[in-house]
């Protein structure tokens, strides 16, 4: 929904970011305002899951420049944890497994957690069973999982629902959610997809990093963002990723060697 | 070392660790003069024998990472343990208290299936399950017999549905706990034994289980101990097992200057099943050790063993997981596995898997890992707003509950992750 007197959530202007030695990120600026579904898209490598990666904070990537401002602040201060108390979420590619930590008490303290980030009362283990039994319905999952370990043993499809399950649970501002459709099949993700539906409203945003056409057939984005070497090359609405289902990315990849030839446009 | 000595009590034996025996022993005697005991003649002989044995040194390799001087810093003398807060006696449980000279049966009625060995009988088999499992010469095995005084020897038969609780806590007191137990189980007997030894200050926990499994026996046998920062544990488990009997040991040990754990497992004619689980945590300057061994003497045996370790401070935990496998124990299957924590860079970790395969036709695992906390499952706590500081203690608790939650359910009550993290008041 775009509405264009909405407050700004995100606003990255100019990122660079680089993973040992190696910039990935080569300037992107985007804006985010409330009730806004964005997608990017891009060819692996493009760096659109490093873009995610340094939103949440994660120690491997070092930022080299620009800014992001989440809620007119500096995001890129705040230790990751802060980040996720001040709502933003990131729902992971590959949601990591955590032997021996139970998921309920896992979701607990990470709820707990975005409660005092928004100046709620914490919630004692009654009240959270209730909250997270209702918000299991969200993503159709089976209570059990609650008492296995953090993703343990958990199908592609059961990690993702347990990413959205987390979604549902912090109830974020932001969620950027970084391929989220990879390693579903259809039922879980028309699931998946419909808990992200059901989630997004008026007051928060949508960041949808995506490689296929196939989650925007389910989640339709009010703009679509096309990634390709750490850049954002074009973007457009919805029809956009229509356009690049239907032509492929080899437009991109003529666009992009335009693009190198005269560096001095760049930036 | 040096610091260890420097804190060495009045008895003026620190100085030479051999004086240290010497002392200890003229108090031991001392206290053994008072009655005739059925544990005389025995302490006498593991007295003679302690005399003659020179001090583990760093030396001779099954203590080549422990060092003994935080022991030999303590008071020699007999401790007598005063009684201390505990938490209640779950439904299931019958809990006899150790302290080292009283008798823990005394008032208490066991259930059906138990009962005391007393007498010649007594006599007769104390001490056979050390020697099937070679154990009756280890300097802790010498040590607990030159000064123990009494012994709890319980026969078990038919399946005993009661949780043993065996417990002690040397408390604050200076000086030595030595606690000797046997246990006979029938065959087809089964029991859950929980040993719960715990420590606030200056002493040692001495204590050598012996186990007899007849066939097709169980024996699920827990231990818990949460140590002292100047206390020291010496623990010897010796198990012999008849075909078809099965021995599950959980342990978990740590906050020890010094805490041992050897267990020693025989399968007599093979055929029968071990499984060894254990978590050992060293912080400060604290060493967890713990040497295992299990020996085939037939076909068909197995051995699970999982052997945690967290080191983190500039503790040191050794593992030596020793496996034999001789002729004629065919189609043995072994595995085991040893997983290591390091949480500072001053911590040392020290793990082995000692395998003598001499049969031909066996399959024996082994492995061993070391690692720090994974960024990414750091990272992906984080992500949830959890501080980093409590993400790592979620991994912690996460890594060692993996061993922990296999305890009896009579450990809950003595909260085992909080009192080993040092998290609860005492």
């Amino acid at each position: 929904m775009i509405r264009p007197d909405a407050p700004v959530l995100l606003e990255i202007r100019d990122l660079t970011a680089r993973v040992e030695d190696q910039p990935i990120l080569k300037g992107v600026s985007l804006t985010i305002r409330a009730g806004e579904i964005h997608a990017v898209m891009g060819r692996n490598g493009s760096g659109k899951s490093t873009l995610s990666k340094v939103l949440a904070g994660h120690p491997a990537y070092t930022v080299t420049g620009g800014t992001v401002l989440y809620k007119g602040e500096d995001l890129l201060s705040l230790e990751p944890e802060l980040r996720a108390r001040a709502g933003l979420f990131l729902g992971f590619q590959y949601p990591v497994e955590i032997p021996g930590v139970s998921n309920l008490e896992f979701l607990r303290v990470a709820t707990n957690a975005r409660r005092a980030g928004k100046g709620e009362e914490e919630l004692d283990t009654f009240a959270f069973e209730d909250l997270v039994r209702e918000r299991l319905q969200v993503v159709q999952m089976d209570p059990a999982f609650l008492e296995r370990s953090v993703n343990e043993g958990f199908s592609g499809g059961e990690k993702k629902r347990n990413e959205i399950l987390q979604m549902a649970l912090l109830d974020p501002l932001v969620a950027v959610l970084d391929e989220t459709d990879s390693g579903l099949d259809i039922d879980a993700l028309r699931i998946v997809a419909g808990g992200v539906n059901h989630l997004a409203g008026p007051d928060n945003a949508t960041l949808l990093i995506t490689h296929y056409q196939r989650l925007l057939d389910v989640i339709t984005p009010d703009y679509v963002h096309v990634m390709a070497a750490g850049r954002i090359l074009r973007t457009g609405g919805k029809e956009l990723a229509l356009e690049l289902e239907e032509r492929g990315y080899d437009w991109v990849d003529a666009e992009l060697a335009a693009l190198e030839r005269t560096p001095a446009e760049v930036g | 070392m040096v610091a260890a000595s420097l804190s060495t009590p009045t008895a003026a034996a620190g100085a030479a660790p051999g004086s240290w025996i010497a002392a200890l022993l003229a108090n031991a005697t001392g206290v053994a003069s008072a009655g005739a005991d059925a544990l005389a003649p025995s302490r006498s002989r593991a007295a003679q024998a302690l005399a003659q044995t020179p001090l583990p040194s760093r030396r001779v390799e099954a203590w080549r990472f422990t060092d003994l001087a935080p022991l030999t810093a303590l008071s020699p003398t007999l401790l007598s343990p005063v009684p201390a807060a505990q938490p209640e006696v779950g439904a299931g449980s019958l809990r006899l208290n150790l302290d080292g000279h009283s008798d823990p049966l005394a008032g208490i009625s066991l259930p059906a299936g138990l009962e005391p060995i007393g007498g010649d009988e007594l006599n007769a088999t104390l001490g056979q399950v050390l020697a099937a499992t070679g154990s009756a010469e280890l300097w802790p095995v010498l040590l607990n017999g030159a000064t123990a005084r009494n012994v709890l020897a319980l026969r078990v038969r038919g399946p005993v549905a009661t949780t043993l609780e065996l417990v002690s806590d040397a408390g604050d007191g200076e000086g030595i706990l030595p606690l000797r137990l046997l246990l006979v189980l029938e065959p087809e007997a089964s029991l859950e034994v929980l040993q719960v030894h715990r420590s606030g200050g200056a002493n040692l926990t001495s204590f050598v289980l012996e186990a007899r499994l007849g066939e097709g026996a169980e024996l699920r046998h827990g231990l818990l101990a949460p140590g002292a920062e100047t206390g020291c544990l010496l623990a010897t488990v010796a198990v012999e097992q008849a075909t078809g009997s099965r021995y599950s040991g959980v342990s978990a040990h740590g906050g020890w200057a010094l805490g041992r754990l050897e267990p020693r497992l025989v399968q007599r004619e093979g055929a029968a099943h071990s499984a060894l689980k254990a978590l050992q945590l060293a912080d400060g300057r604290q060493i967890s050790d713990t040497h295992s061994q299990m020996v085939f003497e037939g076909p068909d045996g197995r051995l699970e063993q999982l052997h945690k370790a967290v080191a983190d401070g500039q503790g040191r935990s050794v593992f030596n997981g020793a496996v034999q496998v001789p002729r004629a124990a065919q189609r043995t299957d072994a595995a085991q596995l040893s997983r290591n924590l390091l949480l500072s860079d001053r911590a040392r970790i020290d793990t082995k898997p000692e395998l003598e395969i001499v049969a031909d036709d066996v399959r024996c695992a082994h492995g061993a890992t070391v690692s720090r906390l994974e960024q990414d499952e750091l990272f992906y706590l984080q992500s949830r707003g959890i501080a980093a500081d409590q993400a790592a203690r979620l991994l912690l608790r996460g890594f060692c509950e993996e061993v922990l939650q296999e305890l009896p359910e009579a450990a809950r009550p003595w909260q085992p992750l909080a009192s080993l993290l040092g998290e609860q008041g005492r």
